[in-house]
């Protein structure tokens, strides 16, 4: 009890470590988090599905609160469904089975880029006499502009720049542009207020329904952002913090606790079973450790949970197994240990609650300063083009916006965000390790 | 052996032959090379073993074979008429041949011993679909024609790391405790991210919005004629890439040699000599400097063998055409002959220094002798 407040107070006096630790109970705050907000089935669901999944998100654009630094404001992206929110839908049965429909959506347009694209996709059901559509955008000088009048198909996508007759009705093909910009302005300048899109539909049939839901494209989207296949980047930035935390821990607990037993087994037997272990670990030096991971990688799976056993394996017999075994050594030879095989204790008994026990103090250290070099080793097969097929992580993202070209295009908070990230759960991890290592070890106090 | 018996028995007090030093150096240079090369031979034939997947590459490559020859007798025959069975023969007919070419019709157990013999010899055969700038599968061209972009990529950074974080630990534990060794102390753990990734940062920041380095590679395109704007274009690609290199691990470099310099220094015979009023010029020369000396010699040999390496990631992020990316790419392609190629060099490489820092220790460090270890 009084070495654990020791420790405590030890520890406390190293603000480095303070920071580690606020940084590794962020981090795994945030990966409780994503795993509750976002179900791993349905994180693999949206990270995964398609383009009928991120079809509402605009491409590469920039996280919304960029706009708190951008001069030049950016229209923010939404999606709306008709019928929900401020997006009404007011159904008026006609004669002869016909009803109207009418949709009305306003929103403040605040920025000085333009939107990507406004799309409205229509859902409709019907037998023979497919629905009639009339849209129409009202902008904040009041000036009702005609956007396009025509029959709607079961499922129908309407793309407001794709429209040719819009384009020759305007006289431009920048529909976009022209919607949304001062009319007759050199230089043209985006026209500012509420804008109200109405939808007049009509059906003709009984039964027949039509659904409206309007997507616009801005140029920042949500809280990460997205990417070049319109993903949000939300998911695997909350999803990467769990996969990182899972694989760098469990490389490095496997790894040193492994590397303990195995040199506590050699060192307490010595004779042959030493001498294999020691054979063992210098052939391990010899063989190419990043290329046979790669190999693993290329021909047969990169499976993250087949690269950390694999990562495990290989990292066993290496230079720590000799400080280990020169430490055992040492403790094989005290005189408890004596004591101990005088009153009969069996091998295994002397091994797991003797020897293993007394070097676990300095074992801690070097399990948590090892933690970072897994979690980047991760990210580095990822940036090699060997991440995990299924899992986001944020090594794969920082490989998407390279391969993509991110830093020659300019869209820096696609690769900045994972880096950042990584950065941090490195720098945490290392700092507490490094405090650790001070306290733990004797020979470095005052130093 | 008979003779020691023989002079243990007449009670003359004559060293025999093994316990001479000449003797102990033979035995122990005769066991440590043979172990050694056990070594090589066994992580070789591992690596092998790894680089075929124990014989599932043979399967990537056949399929890929047949793939490629049916594509290519469609295309020949495609204007032609010709039977069925003319050209299913002469399909099979191709397919028997390239396979012959690349050695997959003997059993991969077999082939993988033969090639272990060739490589042990550093024969190191030819590349299966890779070739060298100049045209050729020779593997040790390919690798020959990198090495120089590695070595200098890597030469010049490891080189510079090694001897400035030297430099400043000893300035830094000659006065310990104040600001720049406490700054030092709090960068540190910023070696925990690998070298590609300052990369990434590096080219954001100076290629990307400073625009003053170039993105990546190791010469504009096209490259100047004069040798002059050649070197120095040369070295503008270098600067990114090297000094990501040499951040990644500068401050945790600086930090242990400091804290090793710092144990050394507060031993009682360097207490002694400061005592005695020596300056402190000598005394980090000949009390600290000294008595280090092996583990200084032996971070610079494991420095100098690691140059062969490369840095894979980091050359696939600055596009540097090292080794490292060539291995990289070999894998990629199912070269399993110069994966292997590289692999043995650098076995070799490390068994030899491995073999040398033991006589190097001996001539450093008087307390050493060459084979004294294990035996007294």
């Amino acid at each position: 009890m009084k070495s654990i407040k020791k420790f405590f107070k030890d520890i406390t006096s190293y603000p480095s470590a303070v920071a580690g630790v606020i940084v590794i109970f962020l981090l795994v705050i945030m990966a409780i988090y994503a795993m509750i907000s976002i179900p791993y089935s349905e994180a693999i669901r949206l990270w995964r599905g398609g383009e009928e999944v991120w079809y509402q998100n605009p491409k590469t654009a920039p996280p919304s609160w960029f706009n708190i630094f951008y001069a030049r404001k950016q229209p923010v992206s939404f999606s709306i469904k008709g019928g929900e929110g401020d997006f009404t839908k007011t159904v008026t049965v006609g004669e002869q089975g016909t009803s109207s429909v009418d949709f009305s959506y306003t929103w403040d347009f605040q920025a000085d880029d333009y939107p990507q694209e406004l799309i409205i996709y229509f859902d409709s059901t019907y037998e023979s006499k497919n629905p009639f559509v009339s849209i129409y955008l009202t902008t904040p000088d009041g000036t009702k502009i005609r956007i396009g009048d025509f029959g709607v198909d079961e499922e129908m996508t309407y793309r407001f720049s794709q429209d040719e007759k819009l384009q020759k009705r305007l006289k431009t093909d920048k529909v976009i542009q022209k919607l949304f910009s001062i009319p007759d302005s050199d230089p043209v300048t985006t026209l500012k207020g509420n804008y109200t899109l109405t939808i007049n539909a009509v059906t003709f049939e009984t039964g027949s329904t039509i659904d409206a839901e309007f997507v616009n494209h801005g140029t920042v989207y949500g809280a990460f952002g997205t990417d070049i296949y319109r993903r949000d980047l939300t998911v695997p930035m909350l999803w990467g913090a769990p996969i990182a935390l899972a694989f760098g821990l469990l490389a490095a607990l496997g790894t040193s606790l492994l590397t303990m037993i195995i040199s506590a087994v050699g060192a307490w037997y010595g004779g042959w079973i030493d001498a294999l272990i020691q054979r063992i670990t210098e052939i391990n030096l010899v063989l190419p450790f990043l290329a046979i991971l790669i190999m693993v990688g290329t021909f047969y799976s990169r499976s993250i949970w087949v690269i950390l056993g694999v990562t495990v394996a290989l990292s066993i017999f290496t230079g720590s197994i000799k400080t280990y075994r020169a430490i055992f050594m040492q403790v094989k030879e005290s005189t408890y240990i004596e004591a101990a095989k005088a009153y009969g204790a069996s091998n295994s008994r002397l091994i797991f609650n003797y020897m293993i026990p007394r070097i676990i103090p300095m074992l801690i250290p070097g399990l948590v300063s090892s933690v970072p070099s897994y979690v980047f080793l991760e990210a580095s097969l990822a940036v090699l083009g060997l991440g995990d097929p299924v899992l986001p992580t944020w090594g794969k993202i920082i490989n998407d916006a390279e391969t993509n070209g991110a830093l020659y295009k300019g869209q820096y908070y696609w690769i900045l965000e994972p880096a950042i990230l990584l950065m941090v759960t490195g720098l945490g991890f290392a700092m507490l390790g490094f405090a650790l290592d001070r306290i733990f070890n004797p020979k470095l106090r005052g130093l | 052996m008979e003779q020691t018996n023989l002079s243990a028995a007449k009670g003359i007090k004559k060293k025999s032959f093994a316990e001479t030093t000449v003797g102990r150096i033979t035995r122990f240079t005769i066991v440590r090379l043979f172990t050694l090369f056990i070594t090589v031979v066994i992580g070789c034939y591992l690596t092998i073993l790894i680089a075929n997947m124990g014989g599932y590459v043979d399967n990537i490559l056949k399929n890929d074979i047949r793939e490629r020859t049916i594509m290519r007798v469609a295309a020949m025959t495609a204007n032609q008429k010709i039977s069925n069975e003319m050209r299913q023969q002469m399909m099979n007919e191709m397919i028997a041949l390239e396979e012959k070419r690349l050695g997959l019709d003997t059993p991969f157990m077999i082939r993988s011993l033969t090639y272990l013999g060739n490589a042990l010899q550093l024969d190191l055969g030819s590349a299966l679909n890779m070739t060298s700038d100049s045209g050729s599968r020779k593997v040790n061209l390919i690798i020959l024609e990198r090495l120089p972009a590695t070595l200098l990529l890597m030469g010049s950074s490891q080189l510079f790391l090694f001897f400035f974080s030297i430099f400043v630990a000893l300035i830094l534990s000659r006065n310990y405790g104040n600001f720049w060794d406490k700054l030092i102390i709090t960068l540190s753990p910023t070696s925990s991210a690998p070298p590609w990734f300052y990369g990434i940062f590096f080219i954001l920041i100076f290629a990307a919005v400073l625009k003053i380095l170039p993105f990546s590679g190791m010469v504009s395109a096209p490259p100047p004629d004069n040798t002059w704007d050649y070197i120095l274009s040369v070295l503008q690609h270098l600067i990114l890439p090297g000094s990501s290199l040499i951040v990644s691990s500068l401050f945790l470099s600086i930090y242990n040699w400091r804290t090793f310099f710092l144990i050394y220094s507060s031993e009682d015979y360097v207490d002694m000599a400061k005592a005695k009023g020596l300056v402190s010029r000598e005394i980090e020369s000949k009390y600290i400097l000294r008595p280090t000396l092996p583990t200084i010699i032996t971070n610079f040999a494991l420095l100098v063998i690691g140059l062969w390496t490369g840095a894979t990631i980091t050359e696939t992020v600055f596009i540097w055409p090292g080794l490292g990316r060539t291995i990289y790419r070999a894998i990629g392609a199912y070269d399993t002959p110069v994966i292997v190629g590289s692999t043995i060099i650098y076995a070799y490489l490390l068994a030899i220094t491995v073999f040398l820092l033991d006589f190097v220790y001996a001539l450093v460090d008087p307390r050493v002798k060459v084979g004294g270890g294990s035996s007294s």
